[in-house]
């Protein structure tokens, strides 16, 4: 299952391991681009990417969901500690953490379809956040588990359009990401 | 005091104990030559940006200072790039200031507008837009301490034309702090105490040094480390120099076109001891068959070379100095005596390899190559410092010079840049003025950046240039005989190079000719007695070889020998 939002440099091997990488990164220009440009230099695949500005505005977090055997996340990790507006890098993997993507899905709706896809929403505890004369604009939020299985549901209704954020993941328990280790 | 952006620059370059500047100047850079006109520094005019970087790049490598190059926006600044690239992939510490359109330009397509921070990003070890005067000091400051710490590297600093105008309060940061930014090292203890462990069970221990022991400034204490244990060294090419080349435990170096014992010992070997080199290609030849039987410690600054290649059994990240001098004062409290004694086999078994293949080639009645390097070491004893160009006369002068001390053999390892080492040799002559520099070169190498005969001759730098001249692009040509059935596409030069005893006449520089055996050491000794510039054309066998030769992907034991 491959859709259009998945950034790959390099080929996309299903036996390599997930890994949620998350970051703290000097809030300046080119930052995006050094990381960027290190994955795609050396071969590495981005799964998907997002960044935003944390509590500090003179720091950004990033989330990367990237694949690879152990010894290319091992040189990912590493080279990304290597970029100096790089502070802190943590592979989620080896952590119990929560990870969570916003979609936006922009689904046929005819006289026929349009109970079972407010049906459909309700049990995934989406909502509807436009209403056109054959669409339904459908917001959800959720791992990427409940995302693929809502859009397994609604993929035989018609989507006209997918936009996805990407996933935001953070680690379980009290320590935030500059204590852990 | 208020200073413009320019005058800040200078103070900055002081403060930093910059003596030397490779520079070309340019429509958005003027302001600031305006100013360094009558700035402290020795400055370096060259006759093409990218020779203003290997120059830089000579110079840091001899001295073991920062190298600093001023050049304009634009393809001043694109011009760099190769130079950048070379000493990205050798870890040489070089600050490149570019002169940049002013910042409310950027991004319209100005005239000699170029995107230099983006171009250089994956081949410095960091680089600067300077969007506000008030980040000026704080960034050079930066700059150079990044350059030179850590695994060093060149650093490039782009400065809008705004900004070298404009007028701020100077005050100058005495220190740097880069959250994301602090190398390790001091070795962990417990690894060293570990490493320790695992040397002193060996039986067949081998050092296998690299260009961190240079830049590191740890050639004593390996010295120290294997004279005390009887441990053989073998270099890299980045390497030599780091270890004396006549010393009986030096086994030269290996690789591609290493020695016949030093590839046979990395086979061979219960434990490779790895400082500061980083499992290149050109190195271990086929992975999987790469020290078969070794575990490997591997000590070195960055990080990401550890277990890049080859995975490493013992890892210890740091500095190459600290760690292998906090091994030998650990050293102190073992009994090694017995475990001397216990390698007596290993160095024999070496002996024995030595015995059946050593460097060798058979001069006839045309020049060969190799008696050129030979008669250099033997005139010189392994005192001057040598650069070289990139194929079959690199390799030759780093199989048959024997480099006695760090720092007098500057080549491009990495990246392997042809036109490196005339700039090169022009850097270093800068940086020891007394000092005997040679470039090795070849006849297709020199073409690349022989208009810096004009820098040499303008500064009165009296650097020695030797062109092995076979009319091939040599090590192209070796390698279509090889793996392209001696098919010599676009390989040959013979005939339609200038004669280069007139191209150096032209320069201003002497020009001397060698095309018999017996003329080589009367004309060597006549060009070291020159205190000028001097290129010496050294006519030799077209169809020499460099040998050993290990094919591209094979084992080390592979070796072509003839």
């Amino acid at each position: 299952m491959e859709f259009i939002w998945s950034l790959e440099f390099g080929d996309w091997n299903l036996i390599n391991m997930r890994h949620v990488i998350t970051l703290l990164v000097e809030n300046e220009f080119g930052v995006l681009a050094r990381i960027a440009g290190l994955f795609s230099g050396r071969g590495f695949n981005i799964e998907c990417l997002s960044v935003a500005e944390t509590l500090d505005p003179a720091v950004s977090t990033m989330t990367i969901v990237t694949r690879g055997d152990d010894q290319i996340i091992e040189q990912v990790l590493k080279q990304l500690n290597k970029l100096i507006p790089v502070i802190k890098v943590v592979d989620l993997i080896d952590k119990d953490f929560v990870e969570r993507e916003m979609i936006l899905v922009k689904v046929l709706a005819t006289e026929k379809t349009r109970e079972e896809i407010l049906r459909i929403v309700d049990i995934f505890r989406g909502k509807v956040i436009d209403v056109g004369a054959k669409t339904y604009t459908i917001e959800i939020t959720g791992d990427e588990k409940k995302i693929d299985a809502l859009l397994s549901l609604l993929k035989p209704l018609g989507i006209k359009e997918l936009v996805r954020t990407g996933r935001v993941a953070m680690s379980r328990g009290s320590k935030a990401m500059t204590e852990l280790t | 005091m208020k200073k413009t952006g320019s005058q800040i620059i200078v103070e900055c370059l002081k403060k930093e104990g910059v003596d030397t500047l490779f520079n070309y100047p340019g429509g958005a850079v003027l302001p600031l030559f305006d100013e360094l006109g009558s700035a402290p520094f020795r400055q370096v005019l060259v006759r093409h940006e990218q020779a203003a970087v290997h120059a830089a790049d000579g110079y840091a490598r001899a001295s073991g200072k920062v190298g600093v190059v001023v050049v304009t926006s634009g393809p001043g600044a694109t011009n760099t790039v190769t130079g950048i690239a070379t000493a990205y992939m050798d870890s040489i510490p070089i600050a490149i200031l570019t002169g940049q359109i002013p910042t409310s330009l950027i991004g319209n397509d100005a005239f000699q507008e170029a995107d230099i921070v983006g171009i250089t990003r994956p081949c410095t070890k960091h680089n600067y837009l300077v969007k506000e005067i008030k980040d000026l000091s704080r960034i050079l400051k930066e700059a150079f301490y990044i350059a030179r710490s850590g695994r060093p590297g060149p650093v490039l600093i782009d400065l809008p034309k705004d900004i070298l105008v404009d007028s701020a309060e100077f005050k100058y940061p005495e220190k740097v702090s880069i959250r994301g930014y602090r190398p390790t090292l001091e070795g962990h203890p417990g690894q060293i105490q570990r490493a320790i462990h695992l040397i002193l069970k060996s039986k067949r221990p081998l050092l296998y040094v690299g260009g961190g022991i240079i830049s590191s400034n740890a050639s004593k204490e390996l010295f120290h480390l294997s004279e005390k244990l009887g441990i053989p060294v073998t270099m890299t090419l980045m390497g030599l120099g780091g270890f004396p080349g006549n010393h009986s435990l030096s086994l030269g170096m290996l690789g591609m076109h290493g020695t016949y014992r030093a590839n046979m010992a990395v086979m061979e070997s219960d434990l490779l001891i790895a400082v500061g080199a980083r499992f290149d290609d050109r190195v271990t030849g086929k992975l999987e068959s790469f020290a078969p039987q070794a575990k490997v410690i591997h000590i070195d600054i960055d990080p990401t070379s550890i277990s890049k290649n080859v995975r490493v059994d013992l890892p210890i990240v740091g500095d190459c100095k600290r760690i292998l001098s906090k091994i030998l004062s650990l050293l102190e409290k073992e009994e090694t005596h017995s475990f001397r004694e216990g390698l007596h086999k290993w160095h024999r078994q070496i002996e024995n390899w030595k015995a059946i293949y050593d460097m060798n080639y058979q001069q006839e009645q045309i020049i060969k190559p190799q008696y050129v390097i030979e008669k250099m070491d033997e005139l010189t004893g392994g005192e001057a410092i040598l650069t070289t160009e990139v194929g079959q006369n690199q390799m030759w002068a780093a199989q048959y010079y024997k480099y006695l001390k760090p720092r007098t053999f500057l080549t491009s390892g990495g990246l392997g840049t042809m036109g490196y080492g005339l700039p090169a040799a022009i850097g270093a002559q800068v940086a020891f003025p007394n000092r005997l520099v040679i470039g090795i070169s070849g006849d297709g190498s020199f073409q690349m950046n022989s208009q810096e005969l004009a820098t040499a001759v303008q500064y009165r730098l009296p650097i020695k240039v030797a062109i092995l001249n076979n009319g091939y692009l040599g090590m192209v040509r070796q390698w279509q005989e090889f793996f392209y059935g001696k098919r010599y596409a676009s390989s040959s030069l013979e005939g339609v190079s200038p004669d280069f005893v007139k191209l150096a006449e032209a320069y201003g520089a002497v020009g001397l000719r060698a095309t018999k055996p017996e003329e080589v050491v009367p004309v060597l000794k006549k060009a070291f007695s020159i205190p000028e510039p001097v290129v010496i054309d050294f006519v030799i066998d077209p169809e020499e070889n460099v040998y050993p030769m290990v094919p591209a992907g094979e084992p080390l034991n592979q070796m072509r020998l003839v």
